[in-house]
């Protein structure tokens, strides 16, 4: 029978180390989308209410934590960051009003601009700017699914119309989104055969 | 503006999955809102909402700057906008919002539609298929449009997330307990069957299924687990294509991911109400649903008391 004092699990972390502590981080995160991030005093009803919680180890309250003692590093690098799937059920719950979604989306928001960003997550965003959509029209058979449906082959959005795309990379060349992604269009963009 | 009709009338904006994966919603939805003396007008040039996860994690100068430029063709137009996606709902919704009450976004993002010659004004409205069905048509048209009800059905709901939440912003329902979208629900006269996780996220989204399609795979079993401790259901019914797709293509995956094997036929709200307004599934496509194909199976017909087409 464990004794109370195999349950503390103190002892397994490491000591903060604050020569490593950034209080630039939660203004970042203030001005990136997070601004009520101080009003958090540690209630966990977040961490009680999340779905990913439950399965995985993102633990919203110790990233909001670790966020407000500065721990910049360990909070942007960390790989759960990545496992909120953003459905507002802390957010609706939040006593204080922190809204937590939005805070870990600022964070996330650092992360990438710090150079942390899956290549996935690169690859979803680079088909935005090549075909105007995440989820392209990129396949005959998408097509043949329309026209099942009783529908033109074509939808008339992006996929119809090359200039929604060029008109989206252009405002991601002028605000560095481009870069950002690891996207570049040189050799020019080759014009999908849609059909 | 366009005053020679008297119809209510909104661009459609179509998004990603609607119209390239699950085009049978797109169809569904013309038809049920022409039943209902609504138009929906094609969306000429527009793009991804962009997916609110996946871009507002990234940049959220960005991802208002694309959803902003979508929002100046509906200005432009001078129509409200409507979505049957709760991903784009979100992202066109939130931008537009944020936009009006945020004045240093406004102006960045305003920059950047300069390079276009666009400009956001903040003058048109965004709506979701649910707020035009519930708010504009009304639950008591919708019901009389009903010429084949569901009767004897049992139907599980999945509201997913991103019309009602977050709840104090969006002020649509009460989103521990909503009622909106299961009244709509049961106008077709389908019975509505309570489960534990209803509430819960599919588990796709917030760019998780890009991630790690195990762990966003994990939600929606969680789900199923769940409604079949409810006594099971013949259909699951959602207003969101990217949550139907998970929860639909999902039980492909699943299978092959966990070996565990489920078998439920999944609705989007638009193709459940055409088909509660009289409409055939041919007419619309219901069997083009991702896992019919890749299962090489069809809908279960009997179980959802609709008439067999001959053959596929």
């Amino acid at each position: 029978m464990p004794r109370w004092t195999d349950l503390t699990v103190a002892e397994e972390k490491p000591p903060v180390d604050v020569d490593t502590v950034d209080l630039d981080f939660i203004q970042m995160i203030k001005k990136t989308g997070g601004p009520n991030i101080q009003s958090c005093y540690q209630c966990g009803t977040c961490s009680g209410s999340c779905p990913a919680g439950a399965r995985t180890n993102y633990l919203v309250r110790g990233i909001i934590r670790k966020a407000l003692l500065g721990l910049k590093k360990e909070v942007i690098s960390a790989p759960e960051l990545w496992y909120c799937t953003t459905c507002y059920m802390c957010t609706d719950r939040c006593p204080q009003d922190v809204k937590p979604t939005d805070v870990i989306k600022a964070i996330r928001n650092v992360a990438v601009e710090e150079g942390y960003m899956l290549k996935p997550h690169q690859d979803v965003a680079k088909k935005v700017l090549e075909a105007g959509h995440a989820v392209p029209l990129d396949k005959d058979t998408w097509s043949a699914l329309r026209q099942k449906s009783g529908l033109e082959p074509l939808p008339p959005n992006g996929s119809s119309n090359p200039k929604v795309a060029e008109e989206i990379r252009k405002m991601a060349k002028k605000s560095g989104f481009d870069k950002l992604i690891g996207y570049s269009d040189t050799p020019p963009p080759a014009e999908k055969k849609e059909k | 503006m366009n005053n020679l009709s008297k119809r209510p009338a909104y661009y459609h904006f179509l998004g990603c999955i609607i119209p390239h994966r699950y085009p049978s919603i797109e169809k569904a939805a013309k038809l049920v809102f022409n039943d209902l003396g609504i138009d929906l007008l094609d969306m000429v040039g527009a793009s991804c909402c962009p997916a609110p996860g996946v871009f507002g994690s990234f940049d959220r100068v960005m991802w208002a700057t694309i959803a902003a430029r979508n929002l100046t063709i509906a200005e432009q137009g001078g129509h409200p906008l409507t979505t049957g996606c709760n991903g784009c709902f979100a992202s066109l919704w939130d931008a537009n919002h944020e936009l009006k009450e945020d004045e240093e976004l406004r102006a960045a993002v305003n920059r950047n539609l300069a390079e276009i010659g666009r400009e956001f004004k903040g003058t048109t409205e965004v709506t979701h298929y649910i707020d035009v069905l519930y708010g504009v048509a009304g639950m008591q048209k919708l019901k009389e449009h009903v010429t084949h009800p569901f009767t004897g059905v049992r139907m599980a709901l999945h509201p997913g997330c991103h019309w009602m939440r977050p709840a104090l912003v969006k002020k649509k329902d009460n989103s521990e307990r909503p009622h909106i979208f299961r009244e709509i629900c049961e106008a077709t006269g389908a019975k509505y069957v309570h489960y534990k996780d209803e509430l819960m996220c599919c588990g796709a989204g917030g760019a998780v299924r890009t991630a790690d399609v195990k762990i966003a795979l994990e939600f929606t079993k969680q789900k199923f687990d769940s409604i079949l401790a409810a006594g099971g259901a013949d259909v699951i019914v959602t207003p969101c294509p990217f949550c139907l797709l998970q929860l639909d293509m999902g039980q492909v995956e699943i299978q092959k991911i966990f070996g565990v094997e489920y078998k439920f036929d999944v609705m989007h709200v638009a193709e459940l109400l055409a088909l509660a307004f009289g409409h055939q599934p041919e007419e619309f496509g219901l069997a083009s649903h991702l896992q019919y194909a890749q299962r090489k199976t069809e809908p279960n017909w009997q179980r959802l008391k609709l008439r067999a087409k001959a053959t596929a």
